[in-house]
């Protein structure tokens, strides 16, 4: 008597709701909008909801987080447009820096302070790095290096703006529970901005951009002025999470321009999922607590999220939010053959 | 005025010696290698323990070191940067990444200290035009100018080095003629981390190894390299040589505490006003049709 | 047709290194006119376009549009002007659907200006140009990824982009390579179709016999130089065109 081969098969079904496109969903039920509501509702709801029920530390942390995500966000857009930093912190050093003297110097009230930090970080930023937009991309990544490595050693060597010892004391907001909540608006307002930016035609010559930027030349638009207007919105991101830091520790010195701003959401947007924008986020939220978790290893968790970054790159180049999107769409069960 | 004369040459050929690893790899293969400084350390580190581990004369260990340092770079594109042609940016995003582990890893296991240091090739000084000259630095000099006639005649004379140009000006035409890119590539990052090792064995005597200096190494080495021209051996003597003076100067007739704003202003200015660099090849950089 | 030529080159030159591409390039063109461009490989008829469009800038010479000068301008504005062109190589924009990237030129600041299109309307229009140039009504092709298309389709997207910019001149550089039969006649009774109704088309193209049914003037570009200019009959019985394609008898 032959013994029957039992053998399994891993299929994996499409839940069925899209239909046409990626981006077109089907609906007949409540339970399918809940569905497609619930992954974006949710994670909203726990940011709001995390600053009241944290403690002292971890709330400490995770106001970190959001500034990390922030410059996570700021670096997709500039990714999306085909533009690659590794300057981040420089950005972050600019409003830092911009912010704190004001305040240090002139005595401006924070919150004025943080806003012309903003704005002077913001032109700084685009205006430094415009030229750097007419060439190819490796040369934008080679510049916002250079400027994150080399401001600190400036600051350092010429003893400028309080030179190694930094500026302090600096204004501290009035209360932690409503900075942590204004940096969490902050992360909500940028993400969903940002995404809703990517998805209008904006976006769309954006990533145009990136794809071809001869063929969207030919199309009559002006594709440096577009990079310009990208650099000065996350130039605008960058220096806000700087400037927030800056009034959220009352000091600011060369440590802004520390790696871990530069590395930090660069990891979190790949890791996550470059082009996303809730895959920075995403990213951001992974690695940040772990990378405070860390903290007792010192230097070596930066060699830690090195290799991850390396890791994500390698093996799940689109990111765990794609990786997470596609099996939320679709599920996998065994079946007996 | 003397003084200034003969540092300026001095730093000027180090700076070159910097940039050289780097700007081969990028003009032959196209690859920006931002872990060239990790490498600078990591080859001193390794001459270093060979030396106090094992015992070996120090030109013994250099020589390893330059071996074991072409060894990484060619393993790290085979097994790593290979996998990654196509995914924009992977390449320059995994070797910057891959150098600021290095270096913070060599930082975290205590690589600071006087004990940390190269022994100098011959001791003593010298006196020129009324300056003394540690002798180490003057084989430097010597040694750079040595070296870079070296690639410059390699690069023009020799199969392989002709084959490194055909690749730096068309990759498509130069593969369609039977040259393997893939090969060129990991070679050109093997060159390149030697040629990286090279320099940290004859410069690194003049100080300590620690991995701060590697970060110093790659922000120079990229100045020197985006003033010159990427892919121009002669633009890269004449960026270190303006840039190298142009610190003496600073330091000797200013303050030398501005002397850190000198490499930031000669590239901003470079890429403001003439993107491929002085004397860099491909003039039009913004017209890639 | 009296008056002002619409687009006048004149002793267009570039070299790349020391390969001469194009060397000493004059011509001019009317408005309304059909003129194709032909050649043997290498001749320079693409750099030639590149030239015109502001892709490649020109070592001496100039580029006259409606009486202005455009030469050395940035591409953006020479499109601006109302100069569409397509590649031959394909260029378009992978990540995006395809009609999405017919939204693109629809987002330029000339398009806004003759039409003020705002953001639902453009998905619109870019829809309704795909379907007038052959994309199925009612299918899913215009929403696939553009890189996921076959090859004729994605080069009368890229024509669809072309014609989206509103141009006055539409330059085509070997739109039908590549394309099957059927294709082609297609493409070419839209192009015409565009053409009675007033666009000047220059037309690069390597199928003679498609070419020639439709134009009314050809140039010759051999070693890029022109060698020839008239009507396609004519040029063809040209010693020097023949010898061109064909080589000489020496050489046989």
């Amino acid at each position: 008597m032959a013994e029957e081969k039992i053998t399994y098969r891993r299929e994996r079904i499409d839940r069925g709701i899209k239909a046409r496109a990626d981006t077109i969903f089907v609906i007949s039920s409540y339970r399918d909008i809940l569905y497609l509501l619930l992954p974006r509702v949710l994670p909203v709801v726990a940011l709001l909801v995390l600053p009241l029920i944290l403690p002292y530390y971890w709330s400490k942390v995770f106001t970190h987080t959001c500034m990390i995500a922030l410059l996570a966000l700021s670096w997709d857009l500039l990714a999306s447009i085909g533009l690659v930093s590794f300057g981040q912190a420089a950005l972050f050093g600019a409003g830092a820096y911009i912010s704190g003297a004001l305040n240090h110097y002139f005595h401006l009230p924070y919150g004025l302070a943080i806003l012309i930090g903003i704005f002077g970080g913001a032109t700084l930023g685009s205006l430094l790095l415009s030229p750097v937009v007419r060439l190819k991309g490796v040369y934008f990544a080679i510049f916002t290096l250079i400027l994150s490595l080399l401001s600190p050693r400036i600051i350092e060597s010429t003893d400028i703006l309080g030179g190694s010892h930094g500026l302090a004391p600096i204004a501290l907001f009035g209360s932690d529970l409503v900075a942590t909540y204004v940096a969490v608006g902050a992360v909500l307002v940028c993400l969903f901005g940002f995404r809703r930016l990517i998805d209008e035609d904006y976006g769309a010559v954006m990533r145009a951009i990136r794809d071809d930027d001869r063929a969207v030349m030919s199309a009559g638009i002006n594709i440096y002025w577009r990079k310009i207007q990208a650099l000065f919105i996350a130039s605008a991101v960058g220096s806000f999470a700087g400037a927030f830091t800056t009034h959220h520790f009352g000091f600011v010195g060369m440590t802004v321009f520390s790696l871990d701003y530069s590395i930090l959401p660069l990891a979190s947007a790949v890791l996550g999922g470059a082009g996303t924008f809730a895959g920075a986020l995403t990213g951001a939220m992974i690695l940040v607590p772990l990378s405070e978790s860390l903290r007792a290893v010192g230097g070596l968790r930066i060699v830690c999220y090195c290799i991850i970054l390396i890791a994500a790159v390698v093996y799940l180049p689109e990111g765990i939010f794609h990786y997470i999107a596609r099996k939320y769409h679709q599920f996998e069960r065994v079946v007996k053959v | 005025m003397e003084a200034v004369l003969i540092y300026g040459i001095i730093t000027s050929m180090i700076l070159s010696l910097w940039t050289v690893g780097l700007s081969l790899t990028y003009g032959i293969s196209g690859l920006a290698n931002f872990a060239h400084g990790a490498l600078y350390v990591s080859a001193g580190f390794i001459s270093w323990s060979f030396i106090h581990y094992t015992g070996l004369p120090f030109a013994l260990s250099a020589i390893i070191s330059i071996l074991l340092a072409g060894l990484l770079g060619f393993g790290v594109y085979w097994g790593l940067l290979l996998r990654l042609r196509g995914i924009i940016f992977a390449e320059v995003i995994v070797t910057f990444v891959a150098g600021v582990a290095i270096l913070q890893f060599l930082l975290w296991k205590g690589l600071y200290g006087y004990e940390y240091a190269l022994p100098v090739f011959v001791k003593g000084t010298v006196e020129i035009l009324g300056i003394p000259v540690d002798y180490q630095r003057l084989f430097i000099v010597g040694f750079g100018v040595a070296l870079i006639a070296f690639l410059w005649f390699f690069t023009h004379n020799t199969r392989i080095g002709l084959a490194f140009r055909g690749i730096a000006q068309n990759e498509l035409t130069a593969i369609s003629l039977g040259i393997d890119s893939d090969w060129i590539g990991s070679l050109s990052l093997a060159f390149g981390s030697a040629l990286a090792a090279v320099s940290a064995a004859v410069v690194l005597p003049l100080g300590l190894i620690e991995p701060n200096i590697g970060s110093e190494v790659l922000i120079y080495a990229v100045c020197v390299a985006v003033v010159g021209g990427m892919e121009s051996i002669p633009g890269m003597i004449l960026a270190s040589f303006i840039i190298g003076f142009g610190q003496v100067v600073t330091a000797t007739y200013w303050t030398p505490r501005c002397m850190t704003v000198v490499p930031l202003a000669a590239i901003t200015l470079i890429l403001a006003i003439r993107p491929s660099g002085l004397l860099g090849r491909f003039k039009e950089l913004e017209e890639r049709v | 047709m009296e008056g002002k030529p619409l687009l006048k080159v004149e002793r267009l030159t570039k070299h790349f290194g020391g390969v001469v591409a194009v060397h000493d390039v004059s011509f001019e063109l009317r408005a309304g006119e059909f003129v194709g461009i032909i050649g043997p490989n290498g001749s320079g008829k693409t750099t030639l376009v590149n030239l015109i469009t502001g892709f490649v800038k020109p070592d001496s010479g100039d580029v006259f549009y409606r009486g202005k000068e455009i030469t050395g301008k940035m591409p953006y504005t020479i499109a601006g002007h109302g100069i569409a062109r397509t590649f031959q190589m394909v260029r378009l924009f992978h990540s995006l659907p395809a009609f999405k990237n017919v939204v693109i030129p629809l987002c330029s600041p000339r398009v806004k200006k003759l039409r003020g299109g705002k953001y639902g309307e453009r998905d619109d229009v870019a829809i309704d140009l795909l379907h007038d140039m052959g994309f199925e009504r009612d299918s899913f092709v215009p929403y696939k990824m553009a890189g996921s298309l076959p090859h004729g389709y994605l080069k009368r997207l890229d024509l669809v982009r072309a014609i989206a910019l509103r141009p006055d001149l539409l330059i085509l550089d070997e739109l039908f390579s590549g394309m099957a039969m059927s294709e082609v006649a297609s493409t070419l009774s839209m192009i015409e179709k565009f053409s009675e109704s007033g666009l000047t088309v220059l037309m690069v193209e390597h199928r003679l016999k498609e070419l020639f049914r439709v134009a009314n003037r050809v140039i010759v570009l051999n070693f890029g130089q022109k060698i020839a200019e008239g009507f396609p009959k004519e040029v063809m019985e040209g010693e020097a065109v023949k010898n061109a394609y064909l080589g000489t008898a020496e050489e046989g």
